[in-house]
C-alpha cells in the first residue's frame, strides 16, 4: 500500500493527494470516529458519512441557492446547497459570452457609465432583499468595485436589471447593505477621493491627502414594489478608507455601521502608513435620522455626472439616464448622525447578531476580536462620553461601549456569521480556520480549519434576524493542492462545512469561479415558485418584435438594413435574405416565438464581430452586423433546439455597395391555402 | 460483496490510473465497515426510486381516441361558431402557423387539412395544450413524433384558446372543396 502511493506520488502529485483522500477515509472507517489523527488535514477533517449529506440524488434539487460574487470576473454564480452544484452564472458588470448579455444591442446600455462602455468590473458582496429584516428572496444587490456602481438583479429571472453609477466614490467596497425593509442601499466609499464639488475629483497634489480628501456614503433609495433605485443622497465623511458596512436589527435597526482603516490619512504606502495608529474606528450613522435630514432641507446640492441604467421587462432593452446633480450631508451640520467607535486595528468585517445587540469588528491585525454593545453605544451617547472628535464627529471612548473582547481567536480574524443558537463564527485569514465562539461569554469553543487563507464565510441567513444554522461556507483565497493542477491559477475552493452539531464538521470542497467574496444564500422555496420559465409572447413590446412570421421582414432606410426575425423549432423567417450591401449596417432583431420553457434560440452569423446572441423564449434580442465584403453568409441557430436543430440556417447575400439587387426576402415555398386561410 | 465493489468502483471511475490503489482502498473500508456500506446502498435506492418517474399514468385515453391531457369532453354544435372561429385564426397565426400549413402540406408538423375529420375534438384539444405528454403516452401521437421528429412545441395556450383553435380548423375543414 505504501509503495504503491508512493509510486503514484512521484508520478502524480494531485493523483496521490486524492488517495490520500481514499485512503483516509479507510482508515477512518475501520476505526469508526470522527478522526482526529494527523494523518493528513483532509482525513482528519473529513466524517466518513460526508457523501452522504450532500449528495443530491439526479433529479432532486438542492434546498438552498447560493449566490457567490466571482469577484474580478464581475459576476455572480449560483450554486446548489449542499451539493455545491454549479447553478448558473448571472453576468452583472461583464460581458458574458454565453447569453450575449453586453453584446447585444439590448444590453450594451446596462454597462454605460460617465467613463464611457466599461465592460469588465470587480465584484464583491452580494446582499438580498429583505422584508422585516429577514431575506425576501425578490432581489439581489451588488457593487462594482472598481468603477463605482451597485447592481440589483431580478429573482425571478435571474438577470441583471438595473445599474446605477455612484459619483464621489472610489473603490465602491463597503457596499451594498439592505437595510431591514428595503428602505434604503447603501454604499460606501473605500478609497477617499478629493472631490471638486463640481461632480469630479479635483486636480490636487497627492500631497494634500489630508487636507482636500473625502469620502462619501451613498444612500440608495428602493421602490418598495418594483425595486427600482434611485440615489436619495450622500453623506460626506472624513478621508478615511472605509471598508466594510453592515446594518443593524432590532434596537439597532436605525442604525448602519462602517468599518474604517487609514485614520491616519495616509496617501502613499498605505500598507504601512495606515497600519500606524492602535485603532482606528467604526463609524456608527443613524441612517433613518439622515434620511430625516436630508427631506428637511439639511442637504445641499452639487453637480454630478453618473449613469442610470435600467433594463426594461416589456421591450427586453436596456436604457441609461445620465444624472447630473447629487444632493449630501455634512454630518458636522447634522447632531446626532454619525459617531466614531474605536476599534483595533485596521478592521475589516464588521457583523450585527441576529438580536441587533452586538457588532462584532474582526480587526485584520488585532489580536482580539472586539465585540460591541449597542445598548452601551446608546448610553455613552446619552452621557456624552466622547473622547474628542473627527471633523466634527464625536469620538466614543473605547472601554464605554465595548461589550467584551473575544481573546486569543486566530490569526487574522476577518468576518463574522450567526448561526441563530447564540454563536457565531470568525473567518481567520493567516491562520486558515473557522473559529466558533459564544455570544453568551465571547469563550472560543470549536475551531475547523480551512484550505487556504478564508476570506469571507457565510451561514444562509447569518446577518438576518433568523439565520438558517445548518451550514456554513468557507470562501477561500488559495487552493493548492487541493484539486488537480491547471497552470499557475487554480480554481478558489468554497467549502461546506455542518455546523448544526457541536463540533464543525467539513462536507464539502467546490470550486468557484473566479475568486469568491462574500455570498448570500437562501432557502429554495423562497426562490423557485416565483421563476420565470419564459418571457410572455403577448407582453414583448421590443421595438422591432415580430411576434408571428408574417410579421417578419427586411426593411432598407439609408445604408440601415433591419432583419425582423422569428425562431421556433426548427427554423428562421426569413431564412433567404437579398438585397443587403457592402457596409451596410444590418440588425438583426430575433424573436423567439416559443412558449415553452428552456427552449431559447441562438442567432450567428459569419464574420459578425459581436458573433452571436441568445433569445429566451418570447423574447427579442438583436445582433448588429455590418458586412465588409459580397459573397453568401450563412447563419444559424446556435442553440440545440430540436432534432433538426442543424436545419436551422438561412442564407444573406451581400452585393457590392451601389447595386441594384432589391431587397427581398422568403422561407419556404408554400402551397395554396385553403379558404380559412383567406 | 463483489458486486458491492464494483458498483463502489463504477462510481469513482476517473480517467485517472488510480483505480488500483482506489480498489485497494476500496476494499479495505468494505471489508471493516460492511454495516455503513449498507445503510449507503439503501439510500441509493430509496433515492433512485424516489427519482421522478414520468407522470404517473392516467387511464390510457388512447382507446377512445381522446388523447392524453385536460380535455375529457367537447360539445361541438353542427355549424361552425364563426366568432369562435375568428378568434382562434389570429391565435392560429400567432402561435401556430409557423409550423403547421393548413393545407395538406408537412412544413415542421403535419399539414392540418382534414384534421377535424381524422381526430376526436378532444385529441385535437389536448394534442394543443399538452403536447409533451401526448408525444410520450398517447399512440397517436407518438407515431407523429416518429414521423416528424420535432416536438410540438409547447405554445402555452389555455382551455378556451385551444377551444377556439379546434373551432378555425372545423372551419377550415368544413370550407374546403
Amino acid at each position: 500500500m505504501e509503495t504503491i502511493l508512493n509510486k503514484l506520488r512521484k508520478a502524480a502529485p494531485a493523483a496521490a493527494l486524492l488517495l490520500t483522500v481514499a485512503a483516509g477515509t479507510a482508515l477512518q472507517g475501520c476505526q469508526k470516529t470522527n478522526g482526529n489523527d494527523a494523518t493528513g488535514a483532509t482525513a482528519s477533517a473529513l466524517s466518513s458519512d460526508a457523501a452522504s449529506q450532500v449528495y443530491v440524488a439526479p433529479g432532486k434539487h438542492d434546498e438552498l441557492y447560493s449566490f457567490l460574487s466571482g469577484g474580478f470576473n464581475g459576476q455572480v454564480s449560483v450554486y446548489g446547497l449542499p451539493s455545491g452544484r454549479l447553478l448558473k452564472i448571472i453576468p452583472v458588470f461583464s460581458q458574458h459570452a454565453e447569453n450575449g448579455y453586453g453584446y447585444s444591442e439590448e444590453s450594451k446600455a446596462m454597462l454605460q457609465t460617465s467613463h464611457g462602455f466599461v465592460p469588465w468590473d470587480d465584484l464583491h458582496h452580494p446582499k438580498l432583499s429583505r422584508s422585516k429584516g429577514m431575506t425576501d428572496g425578490r432581489w439581489l444587490f451588488v457593487n462594482g468595485n472598481n468603477t463605482p456602481r451597485v447592481a440589483r438583479i431580478d429573482l425571478t429571472t435571474f438577470e441583471t436589471v438595473e445599474i446605477m453609477e455612484l459619483p464621489n466614490s472610489a473603490g465602491n467596497h463597503c457596499s451594498p447593505y439592505p437595510t431591514n425593509n428595503n428602505e434604503y442601499v447603501i454604499a460606501g466609499t473605500r478609497f477617499s477621493v478629493p472631490l471638486d464639488m463640481k461632480g469630479g475629483t479635483g486636480d490636487v497634489s497627492l500631497d494634500s491627502y489630508k487636507d482636500t480628501f473625502r469620502g462619501s456614503i451613498s444612500f440608495i433609495k428602493v421602490d418598495q414594489e418594483k425595486g427600482d433605485m434611485d440615489l436619495d443622497f450622500q453623506i460626506l465623511v472624513p478621508g478615511f478608507d472605509y471598508d466594510l458596512a453592515n446594518g443593524g436589527k432590532g434596537p439597532s435597526e436605525d442604525w448602519v455601521f462602517f468599518t474604517t482603516y487609514n485614520s491616519e490619512k495616509a496617501g502613499t504606502l498605505k500598507e504601512v502608513g495606515a497600519s500606524q495608529n492602535d485603532k482606528d474606528y467604526l463609524a456608527a450613522v443613524n441612517w433613518k435620522l439622515a434620511a430625516k435630514y436630508a427631506k428637511e432641507g439639511k442637504a445641499r446640492e452639487m453637480p454630478a455626472n453618473y449613469y442610470h441604467n435600467k433594463m426594461d421587462k416589456g421591450t427586453h432593452t436596456a436604457k441609461s439616464t445620465v444624472k447630473k446633480k447629487v444632493r449630501y450631508l455634512l454630518p458636522e451640520d447634522c447632531p446626532g448622525l454619525m459617531y466614531l467607535l474605536p476599534a483595533p486595528k485596521s478592521p475589516h468585517g464588521i457583523d450585527v447578531d441576529p438580536s441587533g445587540e452586538f457588532m462584532v469588528v474582526s480587526g485584520k491585525l488585532a489580536s482580539a476580536i472586539p465585540v460591541f454593545s449597542f445598548s452601551k453605544m446608546q448610553e455613552a451617547i446619552k452621557n456624552k462620553q466622547f473622547d474628542g472628535e473627527k471633523n466634527g464627529i464625536p469620538v466614543l471612548k473605547y472601554e464605554s461601549v465595548l461589550a467584551a473582547e473575544v481573546k486569543e481567536p486566530g490569526l487574522g480574524p476577518l468576518h463574522t456569521e450567526f448561526d441563530g443558537k447564540g454563536n457565531a463564527y470568525t473567518s481567520m485569514f493567516v491562520s486558515s480556520e473557522i473559529v466558533k465562539w459564544k455570544l453568551k461569554d465571547f469563550k472560543v469553543v470549536d475551531r475547523i480549519p480551512v484550505y487556504y487563507s478564508v476570506g469571507h464565510l457565510m451561514i444562509p441567513g447569518g446577518d438576518t434576524k433568523e439565520p438558517y444554522g445548518k451550514y456554513l461556507v468557507a470562501m477561500n483565497k488559495i487552493t493548492k493542492d487541493r484539486y488537480l493542477p491547471t497552470g499557475p491559477e487554480l480554481a478558489h475552493a468554497a467549502q461546506l462545512i455542518d455546523i448544526s452539531g457541536e463540533k464543525m464538521k467539513l462536507l464539502l470542497d467546490f470550486p468557484t469561479v473566479a475568486e469568491p467574496h462574500y455570498a448570500q444564500a437562501i432557502k429554495a422555496d423562497l426562490v423557485a415558485p416565483k421563476s420565470v420559465k419564459f418571457h410572455k409572447l403577448d407582453e414583448n413590446k421590443h421595438a422591432y418584435v415580430a411576434k408571428k412570421e408574417s410579421d417578419a421582414s427586411v426593411t432598407r432606410q439609408g445604408n440601415v438594413v433591419r432583419v425582423k426575425m422569428t425562431a421556433i423549432r426548427s427554423h428562421m423567417t426569413p431564412d433567404n435574405i437579398e438585397g443587403v450591401q457592402v457596409g451596410d449596417t444590418v440588425y438583426f432583431h430575433v424573436t423567439n416565438l416559443e412558449q415553452d420553457w428552456d427552449v431559447p434560440h441562438g442567432f450567428a452569423i459569419m464574420g459578425a464581430n459581436n458573433a452571436e446572441t441568445l433569445i429566451m423564449p418570447g423574447a427579442t434580442q438583436t445582433l448588429k452586423w455590418v458586412p465588409k465584403k459580397a459573397g453568401v453568409f450563412p447563419f444559424y441557430c446556435t442553440d440545440f433546439c430540436s432534432a433538426l436543430h442543424q436545419e436551422m440556417q438561412g442564407y444573406l447575400r451581400v452585393s457590392p455597395k451601389g447595386s441594384n439587387v432589391p431587397i427581398s426576402f422568403s422561407t419556404g415555398k408554400k402551397k395554396a391555402a385553403s379558404v380559412a386561410l383567406k | 460483496m463483489k458486486k458491492q465493489l464494483i458498483q463502489f468502483i463504477n462510481r469513482i471511475k476517473t480517467p485517472l490510473k488510480v483505480n488500483a490503489v482506489a480498489l485497494v482502498c476500496a476494499a479495505l473500508l468494505f471489508s471493516c465497515s460492511s454495516e455503513k456500506k449498507e445503510t449507503k446502498e439503501e439510500y441509493n435506492i430509496k433515492e433512485e426510486t424516489t427519482t421522478e418517474a414520468p407522470v404517473a399514468a392516467e387511464a390510457p385515453a388512447a382507446d377512445e381516441g381522446k388523447g392524453v391531457g385536460p380535455v375529457k369532453s367537447v360539445e361541438v354544435g353542427a355549424e361552425v361558431d364563426q366568432a369562435l372561429a375568428a378568434t382562434g385564426k389570429s391565435l392560429f397565426e400567432g402561435k401556430c402557423s409557423a409550423c403547421h400549413q393548413l393545407s395538406d402540406q408537412k412544413v415542421v408538423g403535419p399539414g392540418l387539412a382534414g384534421v377535424t375529420e381524422r381526430r376526436k375534438p378532444e385529441w385535437i384539444m389536448n394534442m394543443v395544450i399538452n403536447p409533451e405528454e401526448m408525444t410520450k403516452q398517447d399512440p397517436t401521437a407518438k407515431k407523429l413524433l416518429a414521423e416528424h421528429l420535432t416536438q410540438m412545441t409547447n405554445q402555452n395556450v389555455n382551455e378556451q384558446d385551444a377551444r377556439a383553435l379546434l373551432e378555425y380548423l372545423r372551419q377550415n375543414d368544413k370550407s374546403k372543396g
